[in-house]
């Protein structure tokens, strides 16, 4: 199916097409590599009848929609409070000696991007690492390096 | 947590109950059947007796709600049941427990609640973030179709993309109807106009997972659980500096000393409590000495604070109140959806304020600055998240001025580093909110 088709038949349940614009979105980044080029938006936009304006508005606001270029891989983990309160930094700071790159930046090899994100809700079972939208609960600093080698290996 | 007794997890220790044929093994979908044989008014009538009050946070009465939404026969037009599964309240993750072990309790109290008000469409709202969660819903709203239970109703599971603010119901409406989540003047409520201008039923995964246990418990047995004006059990979310950290259901109005020391386990390494957050991260804070407070909607409202999801967070004494203040701060002001002036603007002030005070460059009129700030947010927004972005802080100043004030005369933090959340890290967007990139060649 194209993804024209896809995105059509993802917003069809809905009583209004334009409904569909977050699960277009997905499923265009999805096919563009991880992020959303304008291109892609034009994509979505053609395929529900909405304005590309339209579609880039709805794709600026969410954290999940990835308008600049992505890693191959993305590890997020999580500094909200319960977190923070059992050592997320420390986690953060792992990942970071590990990538050679900080929060926000991707590793030079452009494998792997880490990001810190807002509350994953595993709040329980923290640090929360959320490794190609798998959470890994908990994760330790210890846990890290394994977890870098696995991705570079495409062991991920 | 076995002993406890259970309602909205039952069964799912011994059982498989993400399985149809598990979930009715256990009598599932068999108070649905009965439920559809009844008027709606009867139903409605049934949920308002049982005072089930809401468990997103408001606590407001379910029943009323119910008898609020316009039938489609009069509104003319088709009504909607939304489910809010976006749970995002720092502190919280009950609704994921239930979605991920208990999926089939939900959905039922989904069609219940459809045939309470007259209407053939549910949506179910999940946060993008839980995709373990969307793919066990998914298998189960699929089993529920294929075994001709939907009786009519349309099912359509929704995945938001990563907004804490889509968690309130109006933003979620706007999300739904794919736009960015922003909040909408009230009136008119969701009964009256919500989804696509329509009457619409909105509540919380585990206010509608209570629905079947109601009607199956009958009202005079689930009232005998929990405190008289919000009965039930509800699942505690229990998290931060504690041994056992974990959800917990337990009776309505059980004490937090009783779910930190007793189920937590207290407080692990020697460390001493310093501090509780009762109702996830945006609720008003709790001292040690308001530890027996009973955990339900009016002793903890009573006491100051908002049970909220019931997401208790627990910090002991390593951690500085600043730096608490600060990174909470910082959530609510990336979370602000931009929409109204005090919350967009405040909350980047209060974050200055913070970080001023925490690197020892405040005077004391900044504190002060920031507590009237506080003041000048609270109720300017059209939603609770300025007032979400007010309560934590306010209160850790109220609660912690000495803490604050040693900052300010001491020309740092008296921590000097040793804070267990030294240096903690808020997102940076570079990946999302930067503008469009021209494509590589």
């Amino acid at each position: 199916m194209s993804l024209r088709d896809e995105i059509r038949e993802a917003a069809a349940p809905y009583p209004d097409q334009q409904s569909g614009v977050m699960s277009g979105l997905r499923l265009a980044q999805n096919a563009y590599g991880g992020w959303l080029p304008r291109e892609a938006l034009e994509e979505v936009a053609n395929a529900l009848e909405l304005t590309p304006a339209h579609v880039q508005s709805v794709a600026s606001f969410y954290d999940m929609y990835h308008l600049a270029p992505i890693g191959e891989h993305v590890v997020e983990v999580c500094t909200n409070l319960s977190c923070a309160l059992v050592g997320a930094q420390q986690v953060v700071d792992r990942f970071s000696e590990e990538l050679g790159v900080g929060p926000g930046e991707t590793s030079e090899d452009g494998k792997v991007t880490l990001r810190t994100i807002e509350c994953a809700g595993g709040c329980g079972y923290a640090p929360v690492v959320v490794v190609d939208h798998r959470y890994r609960e908990p994760t330790r600093p210890e846990d890290v390096a394994g977890i870098v080698a696995d991705l570079r290996n495409g062991n991920g | 947590m076995a002993d406890a007794q259970q309602l909205i997890l039952a069964g799912a220790d011994e059982r498989d109950l993400a399985r149809l044929d598990e979930y009715k093994a256990v009598g599932g979908y068999a108070v649905l059947e009965r439920a559809r044989g009844m008027s709606r008014e009867a139903v409605i009538e049934e949920i308002s007796n049982a005072a089930l009050r809401g468990r997103g946070g408001a606590g407001f009465p379910m029943g009323r709600k119910l008898s609020l939404v316009q039938p489609p026969e009069v509104a003319g037009k088709p009504t909607y049941v939304v489910a809010n599964a976006d749970e995002s309240e720092p502190g919280s993750f009950k609704d994921r427990e239930i979605l991920r072990r208990v999926p089939h309790r939900f959905i039922e109290g989904c069609l219940i609640a459809a045939h309470a008000i007259g209407s053939t469409n549910v949506f179910v709202y999940i946060r993008g973030e839980y995709l373990a969660e969307y793919e066990v819903l998914k298998q189960a709203a699929d089993e529920v179709r294929d075994a001709d239970l939907l009786g009519g109703v349309t099912l359509v599971i929704h995945r938001g993309a990563g907004a804490y603010i889509c968690g309130e119901e109006t933003a979620l409406l706007d999300s739904l109807e794919g736009k960015r989540g922003q909040p909408r003047p009230r009136p008119p409520f969701p009964p009256i106009a919500g989804l696509y201008g329509a009457p619409t039923l909105i509540n919380n995964v585990q206010t509608l997972a209570n629905v079947p246990i109601i009607l199956e418990l009958g009202v005079e047995e689930y009232k005998k659980i929990g405190p008289e004006a919000s009965p039930g059990t509800v699942v505690y979310s229990l998290s931060g500096n504690v041994e056992r950290p974990g959800n917990y259901e337990l009776p309505l109005g059980t004490t937090l000393r009783e779910l930190i020391y007793e189920h937590g386990g207290g407080i692990p390494n020697g460390r001493q409590l310093k501090a509780i957050i009762p109702g996830g991260s945006s609720v008003p804070v709790f001292t040690p000495d308001e530890i027996d407070t009973p955990a339900d909607f009016d002793s903890i409202q009573a006491a100051g604070s908002f049970l909220g999801s019931a997401a208790i967070i627990v910090v002991d004494d390593r951690v500085c109140m600043v730096q608490l203040a600060l990174r909470a701060e910082k959530f609510y002001m990336h979370e602000s959806c931009g929409k109204c002036t005090p919350c967009r603007e405040g909350t980047r002030w209060m974050v200055q304020l913070l970080d001023k005070i925490e690197t020892g460059r405040a005077t004391h009129e900044d504190l002060d600055l920031l507590r009237g700030i506080c003041n000048r947010i609270e109720g300017r927004s059209l939603c609770a998240l300025g007032d979400f972005a007010v309560w934590p802080v306010r209160s850790y100043i109220d609660k912690y001025r000495a803490e604050f004030e040693a900052h300010i005369d001491e020309g740092g933090c008296p921590y000097g580093g040793e804070s267990s959340i030294e240096g903690v890290m808020a997102p940076i967007d570079q990946h999302t909110h930067s503008p469009v990139a021209e494509v590589p060649a």
